[in-house]
């Protein structure tokens, strides 16, 4: 194996036992970033000078014989929608193009807090909006196991970096899927936490209900240790929930043995490729093998999951982008007559047609007249939604669906159809409306290329499902598949 | 034709926290520009609020201090639209939970006292601010974006400018008791506006007219007559208003169209999904409660009874707090409640008034007032030269024993000095005391007069009096 197919938990070994160091692995990042970038186009920016300053800053500790937290050291990414403080945060829209903020997220401090190496900012479909990462204004990102398709979306940048070994994880946002769907496309684990679970400051808005941020790792084990560092009450964000920080690696080697697991089956029905279905319903028998019960169960709402999805996110979005104005930072157009002028003609031209899309989606649900008709409404869908799942926790300790319908599509197969694209959701939107934890873990390979099944928790119980996802992965070993993309980074350890 | 003035208030206050409603920058008025400013408050991007607790406090304080029912559940929602100084492009604001509801407050009216009904108080954050130069460019100022501020709706019970002003004064005093807010409409800590219309007894009605930009109460009551009478007059000539928002021009004491209520803006309200549903429990209202001072009610009540003085004086009186605690230290340091409200009643309030300012303006405090009236228990001065002591008080912030020194003001009670003075009147005027034998009693008060003015006014009056009757006898 190459280092850069280490996983984080793999390379922190590594790094305590002084078989390399930071600097050197930061290095040997960059190198990979040089070979295969021109190729995955992952990232906006590459923040080299102070990811080798964060590296050194390590190597210093270590000499010092400090106890360093387990991310300490390690080359990884963030999405560029999590605010940076003197980095480029770019949402993958012209409209923040130019924009730099004074502040962290939480995130990013934590993570600082925890030693981590930020190599760059990753590409994403503008402001989060996308399933392919091909609606970002600055480029298309590819996905390492096959660059002519895409590698999901919208946190496609952050899933290639990570698949392609340019980054040893990665966070990515999700509010409709934008994680678990890129890591099921790149053959990774990704986890969108129970909503509340992880602060949302400083990330830039799309759907404030339903945004949520999490992890990109090569294994599950990386994810419960990103997760343990990036949980947490704060208090900038009233969303985010009082709960004491966890451990998520105890327990996870528990098994499954005596689990009850629901198996949806309106997530098994008309859209999804029978291919997927079948490699989900093999994971399931997997899951029996190992002393797991699974049981059919029915969800008869989560069909009403997009509709409701596209009310309530477009809804908050038209709200939550209303202030990229030109008034006070980003793109402003240059020639205008008065401030609405200013407000029309930066508008205009600094969105994409995507989010411009949306915006109007959410102005119309929002205006007086409809409001009871579409967002009402779509409140009161959203708790019987809700309700199915929390009746179905009773009896079940998780749900397990597939995570896309298939696995990824060629780039611009799906571009000039958005009612198609929003499909690619279908599986993933449910878990954000009903604001449950899930996480997406390969399950297998269809013509080389990576396939998803989604496993979905009870509220604040990401635990049960590291823990049956690491059981999966130790019996599979889908896992330790890597995309072959050759080039940089060619030690072998 | 008879008509009725139909009136209905909504009235904007900044509360006196020390923070800003959703981040921790200062609330205070003014400072350098775009000093009280931080990445929340100017809305940048990914940027989260959080409320301020103390904001709800003074939320309830004031809903409490007006009689409403504080809400077991409430929300924020966002008001959405684009104006430079409002940077999110939505004000955190709230639409059908407000925090306050169903409350009144009791005015004197004529025919005695009335229940203005209060319709709700709600909380929300402030805008910035614009200014526009001439070279047609504009420049904003966020310091006051994100204060914390209340909005008051009243129902439409006031019936004429006189009642909405009563409202007004009763309004601003409750809230400068709490300390919630320093209530100042010159620096737009209260803001008012006013929504006016007219009934015909054949039950015709006009459409509500929305007046804005009124800078005082004055300009609202003139506001509110002259919208009254070309309410009336559009009635009497057949025709109807438009449903409009109108504004005051101050100068030219007219309303002026400012926008049809057709076109106007379509706020798409909904609930801030960056808050959480604030649970506000009985505990916590009854803790609030406690935490209240002395309303102007109970402070009247307590005034008349404990000071004796009319009920129309301790009305007055307790209309400020600052009047309030300046009469309560004048009272303390003279020992004379009766006197000094008197004094107030007559002389302060009267200079108030046509100086349209407070009692904090004035360049004397309770301490210089009380010693002022020591020096009339004492006799040291009388009644009429007290006034006199006073203004000087009052325009130069004179201590009064200088002004009474400097001016030799102090009263002459030296028996055998009136005498003289006495003595000297009555031989001078040999006609008047003719008069008097001749019984024609007011002789008397013209010899007095006569003596009062040779003594410059210092003589004691009483002294005066008593000796020309003994010395006609």
């Amino acid at each position: 194996m190459k280092t850069y197919e280490l996983t984080a938990h793999e390379v922190r070994d590594r790094l305590r036992e002084r078989e390399l160091s930071s600097v050197e692995l930061t290095e040997e990042s960059y190198k990979r970033i040089e070979a295969v970038e021109g190729r995955v186009e992952a990232f906006i920016t590459l923040t080299k000078e102070q990811a080798m300053l964060q590296a050194s800053a390590f190597d210093q500790a270590t000499k010092r014989g400090e106890n360093l937290p387990d991310l300490a050291g390690i080359p990884m990414a963030l999405k560029d929608n999590m605010c940076t403080d003197g980095i480029l945060t770019t949402c993958g829209s012209r409209m923040l193009g130019n924009f730099v903020p004074p502040y962290d997220a939480t995130v990013t401090r934590m993570l600082k807090e925890s030693g981590a190496v930020m190599v760059g900012k990753t590409n994403m479909d503008e402001f989060a909006m996308g399933s392919s990462t091909e609606n970002s204004a600055f480029k298309i990102t590819k996905n390492p196991w096959d660059t002519e398709r895409v590698p999901g979306g919208s946190s496609g940048g952050s899933a290639a970096a990570v698949a392609a070994g340019e980054a040893f994880y990665s966070l990515g946002s999700d509010t409709g899927g934008s994680i678990r769907q890129p890591a099921a496309f790149t053959g990774l684990v990704g986890m969108k936490p129970t909503y509340g679970r992880v602060s949302r400051y400083g990330l830039v808005a799309f759907a404030s209900s339903l945004d949520q941020i999490g992890p990109f790792g090569k294994d599950v084990e990386d994810c419960a240790i990103i997760m343990g560092a990036i949980s947490g009450h704060d208090s900038k964000d009233s969303t985010s929930v009082k709960r004491p920080a966890e451990d998520f690696t105890k327990g996870m080697k528990d098994g499954v043995k005596g689990m009850r697991i629901g198996i949806p089956k309106e997530f098994f029905g008309e859209g999804i490729s029978e291919e997927v279905k079948a490699m989900v319903l093999e994971g399931a028998k997997l899951y029996e093998s190992m002393g797991a019960v699974c049981e059919e169960i029915s969800l008869p709402s989560a069909k009403h999951a997009l509709s409701v999805y596209y009310i309530l996110a477009t809804s908050e979005c038209s709200s939550n982008l209303a202030r990229f104005d030109g008034a006070r930072f980003g793109y402003r157009a240059e020639n205008y007559q008065g401030f609405k002028d200013m407000f029309i003609k930066t508008r205009s031209a600094g969105f994409g047609e995507e989010v411009k899309r949306r915006i109007m989606l959410g102005t119309y649900s929002l205006s007086s007249g409809y409001y009871d008709a579409y967002y009402n409404r779509g409140l009161k869908v959203r708790t019987l939604i809700k309700q199915e799942f929390e009746k179905a926790f009773e009896k079940y300790d998780f749900i397990l669906t597939p995570t896309a319908p298939s696995a990824a599509f060629r780039i611009g197969e799906k571009s000039d159809d958005p009612l198609e694209m929003y499909m690619s959701d279908i599986c993933t939107v449910p878990v954000n409306i009903a604001g449950v934890p899930a996480l997406s873990i390969p399950c297998g390979f269809k013509g080389g290329l990576p396939v998803g099944m989604q496993l979905i928790g009870k509220f604040f119980d990401e635990a049960t499902l590291l823990r049956a996802a690491y059981s999966f992965e130790q019996a599979s070993g889908v896992h330790r598949q890597r995309a072959e993309l050759a080039g940089g980074g060619e030690n072998e350890l | 034709m008879n008509y009725r003035t139909i009136v209905g208030l909504e009235i904007h206050a900044e509360l006196l926290t020390e923070s800003k409603m959703f981040c921790t920058c200062s609330a205070a008025f003014g400072g350098d520009v775009n000093t009280h400013c931080c990445p929340i408050c100017i809305g940048l991007p990914g940027t989260l609020p959080v409320i301020n607790k103390r904001a709800v406090e003074f939320a309830i304080m004031a809903g409490l201090s007006a009689n409403c029912k504080i809400a077991e559940k409430s929300k924020m929602d966002r008001k959405n639209y684009f104006y430079p100084d409002l940077p999110k492009a939505y004000q955190i604001s709230q639409y059908d939970m407000p925090l306050c509801t169903d409350g009144y407050l009791e005015i004197e009216t004529v025919s005695g006292t009335k229940k203005i009904g209060i319709e709700r108080i709600h909380m929300e954050e402030d805008t910035g601010k614009s200014l526009h130069t001439e070279d047609g460019s504009s420049l904003l100022n966020y310091n006051r974006c994100g204060v914390p501020l209340i909005e008051i709706v009243s129902r439409p019970d006031m019936a004429c400018a006189d009642e909405a002003t009563a409202f007004l004064d009763k309004l601003k005093g409750i809230l400068e008791y709490i300390e919630v807010s320093d209530v100042k409409m010159e620096q737009g800590s209260l803001r008012c506006d006013v929504n006016v219309n007219v009934v015909a007894d054949d039950g015709r009605k006009t459409e509500i007219a929305e007046l804005k930009n009124l800078n005082s109460f004055k300009a609202a009551a003139k506001a509110i007559e002259f919208e009254t009478k070309r309410h009336i007059e559009a009635l009497e000539a057949g025709e109807n208003t438009l449903k409009e928002t109108r504004r005051w021009d101050d100068a030219k004491s007219v309303t002026v169209s400012m926008r049809s209520k057709e076109y106007a803006h379509d706020y798409r309200y909904f609930p801030e999904p960056d808050l959480v549903e604030m649970e506000i429990s009985g505990e916590w209202i009854e803790r609030i409660r406690k935490e209240l001072p002395e309303l102007p009610q109970a402070k009247k009540d307590r005034f008349m009874k404990t000071y004796e003085i009319p009920e129309y004086d301790a009305g007055v009186i307790v209309s400020s707090k600052a009047l309030a605690a300046f009469y309560e230290e004048a009272v303390k340091l003279s020992g004379d409640p009766k006197l000094a409200s008197n004094f107030m009643m007559t002389e302060i309030l009267r200079r108030l008034k046509d100086m349209d300012s407070d009692i904090s303006d004035m360049p004397f405090d309770a301490c210089d007032f009380a010693d002022l009236l020591k020096f009339v228990i004492s006799g040291t001065v009388s009644n009429n030269m007290a006034k006199k002591v006073f203004r000087e008080m009052a325009e130069t912030g004179k201590k009064p024993e200088k002004i009474i020194e400097e001016k030799g003001m102090k009263q002459i009670t030296d028996e055998s000095a009136i005498e003289e003075i006495v003595d000297r009147v009555i031989s001078e005027n040999p006609q008047s005391v003719e008069d008097y034998r001749n019984g024609k009693d007011r002789a008397v008060g013209f010899l007095v007069g006569q003596a009062m003015k040779a003594s410059k006014g210092k003589a004691a009056p009483q002294t005066v009096n008593r000796m020309v009757r003994e010395k006609l006898k």
